[in-house]
């Protein structure tokens, strides 16, 4: 109490000070404003970049494993069949997902899935759909909000019914609306009842693997229709290939088992495959390895800002020389009342202090400001973490006394009597 | 009295002032300049004492001494009953605080503070509270006159009003010695006369002063003085006080 009684007054004085030479002051509280502005304003954008990307890590679901088929590169598998005329045959085999079934402690479920290209027609309009053969409980483990009608059911499954859920995407694909539930689209060779509409996966750095699909359908109704083969036909012949399953998702009772999980499944797939035609993604090593992205994202960036905080640090510096200089006299007369050195330090220090605060409460609302313009400019998603405006007030104060010390000590160490003498 | 003898004589009680074979030496290149070249008196309390000379003659330097901004380089300066000589800067610092009050030539208030904050400055370095600050220094003001320019800056004085002013701070602490140097020395002649009238008054209220000037009628004030000339006293001077 007794403190902030004795430096209130050094205070009130460094703060008139500001204001008697404001033009000075302001243009050396910018530097802070900026650094500080800044420092706030890329943590949030890095926050918000980085949270959108946890958030679709996290959508492709912390348990889960997937396993995605992969065309061999010949170097790797020799004459993998991908010559003219001649058809390709890789990829996860239903016999897989038995294996993995069977074998794999701590599987919950198994979500097998077929993607292909498929030529739909509705009315008079005609495009090539991006298709996804799965099974119901695909709907289980990867979340997409239902936005019209129903998904595919045990019942559909079982029936090879020619039913078909649409995704946003695709709806818009087709130009249709949501009145499409009940219509039927001709998909290559089959005709098919629109049973419901989903909502597409958002944007985001990591991209599921139906984050374009347009529609999905009974895995059985397309083995009855189409067969596994995907035979495409193009100038000079025919180029083919057989998938039984493009992917496999694999969900497991929890996080912990996750890690062994996908060690086996690897084990258990290399055994039979002799060609590496497969891909273990696991989006909780994903998660883990965007934390450590966004760290190392949160480094470069605050070195970034912390330069341009070191500037405006050294331009308060630079100031306060100036004022040293030009308060010469006024140092030597509190020396010869008596003040001791480490109280003209103490004045100097605060009077930097009332710059780069001053300069980092400005830069406060700047860096708050800075990310709500980005994200209505840009869509981007912006975060404004509590930490980091409290990081750069820190910050602010810590400049004011790291950059403040050395005016500070001089001014201490100026003799009263020659002090007294400046002009 | 042998010079450099660090014989320890402490100063009678009534001795506020004492110097022993105070010598100041400079080094000017390499030629050793002695500015004081043992000096010794003694002033009492409530003594009025002048200390004249002319320019050169080691007053500015008898001055940073007894002022306590500068030490002695061989000698004893005790004062208040302490020995200056032996101090180090904060020590210096603390014992001017306490005990000197400083009146310069040219005020010397500080442009950026307001007539009452200038007279609490040395209560702001003594740690005295908001409150009390202001009321002694309210209470100052008026011993000097100026209890009706409290909000006033310093540069909308009068050079007389600035010296009552810095008169007021040099006795907010209630030091053992006031130390004017050259009082009058940039001001007009009736303001001087009000201004020495103000220091004959604190001198009849039992303060001990002490005047630098090289102007014999100003020095005339004064009870008593003390002449300086290259850096040795020529002559003392008592009477009256």
């Amino acid at each position: 109490m007794k403190q902030i009684q004795y430096l209130w007054p050094f205070v009130r004085l460094g703060l008139t000070d500001v204001w008697r030479h404001k033009t000075r002051s302001f243009l050396t509280m910018l530097g802070m404003v900026f650094g500080v502005g800044s420092v706030i304003a890329m943590l949030a954008v890095g926050e918000g970049a980085s949270q959108q990307a946890l958030e679709s890590i996290k959508r492709l679901g912390s348990q889960n494993i997937m396993v995605m088929s992969v065309k061999p590169t010949s170097a790797e598998g020799g004459s993998t069949g991908a010559e003219r005329g001649s058809l390709a045959v890789y990829g996860l085999f239903y016999e897989d997902e038995f294996r993995i079934q069977e074998t794999v402690p701590g599987v919950l479920l198994t979500v097998p899935a077929r993607m292909t290209r498929r030529n739909a027609r509705v009315g008079e309009r005609q495009l090539e759909m991006r298709v996804v053969e799965t099974v119901p409980t695909w709907f289980e483990v990867v979340q997409r909000p239902v936005l019209a009608g129903r998904v595919l059911t045990r019942n559909d499954m079982q029936m090879r019914a020619n039913v078909c859920v649409l995704t946003e995407h695709g709806v818009r694909h087709l130009l249709a609306t949501e009145g499409m539930i009940g219509q039927r689209i001709r998909i290559a060779s089959g005709v098919f009842e629109v049973i419901g509409i989903v909502k597409n996966e958002s944007g985001g750095t990591v991209r599921a693997p139906d984050s374009e699909a347009d529609a999905y359908i009974p895995l059985t109704t397309g083995t009855k229709l189409f067969g596994e083969a995907n035979i495409r036909y193009s100038a000079g012949g025919m180029e083919g290939e057989k998938v039984e399953l493009s992917q496999l998702i694999v969900k497991m009772t929890g996080t912990d088992a996750v890690e062994p999980g996908s060690r086996a499944i690897e084990a258990l797939l290399t055994r039979f495959h002799k060609k590496k035609d497969f891909k273990i993604d696991v989006p909780l090593m994903l998660l883990h390895e965007a934390e450590r992205t966004k760290r190392t994202y949160n480094i470069v960036l605050g070195a970034i800002a912390g330069i341009s905080l070191l500037v405006g640090g050294i331009g308060i510096m630079n100031i306060m020389l100036a004022s040293v200089t030009e308060r010469t006299k006024e140092i030597g007369i509190r020396r010869a009342i008596g003040a001791r050195r480490s109280r003209i330090v103490v004045q100097f220090l605060i009077n930097t202090c009332v710059l780069s605060i001053g300069g980092g409460l400005v830069g406060l609302l700047v860096g708050v400001a800075i990310p709500l313009v980005i994200t209505a400019a840009t869509d981007m998603p912006t975060v404004v973490q509590p930490y980091s405006l409290f990081l750069a007030f820190g910050i602010s104060v810590g400049i004011g006394i790291v950059f403040g010390l050395y005016p500070a000590m001089r001014a201490a160490s100026l003799d009263p009597i020659e002090a007294l003498r400046h002009e | 009295m042998s010079v450099g003898a660090t014989e320890i004589v402490r100063p009678r009680a009534d001795e506020v002032v004492r110097l022993d074979a105070v010598t100041r030496h400079y080094l000017v290149g390499d030629e050793e300049v002695r500015a004081l070249d043992g000096v010794s008196f003694a002033i009492l309390k409530g003594g009025y004492w002048a200390i004249m000379g002319p320019s050169g003659s080691g007053k500015s330097t008898m001055l940073n001494i007894l002022g306590c901004l500068d030490r002695p380089s061989s000698g004893a300066y005790w004062l208040n009953g302490e020995n200056v000589a032996e101090m180090d800067d904060d020590e210096l610092s603390d014992h001017r605080l306490r005990n000197l009050g400083f009146v310069f030539q040219s005020f010397h208030l500080i442009p950026q503070l307001t007539v009452c904050e200038n007279i609490e400055v040395p209560l702001l370095y003594l740690g005295v509270p908001q409150s009390e600050r202001t009321e002694r220094a309210v209470r100052l003001a008026e011993r000097v006159g100026m209890s009706h320019r409290l909000r006033h800056l310093p540069s909308e004085l009068s050079g007389g009003q600035r010296q009552r002013v810095a008169v007021a701070r040099a006795l907010a602490n209630d030091p053992a010695v006031l130390l004017a140097d050259e009082p009058t020395g940039n001001l007009d002649s009736a303001t001087s006369v009000q201004i020495m009238a103000l220091f004959q008054e604190l001198y009849e209220q039992g303060k001990t002063v002490i005047l630098v000037t090289h102007e014999p009628d100003i020095a005339s004030y004064a009870k008593a003085c003390i002449v300086l000339k290259d850096g040795r006293v020529q002559s003392v001077r008592e009477g009256g006080g």
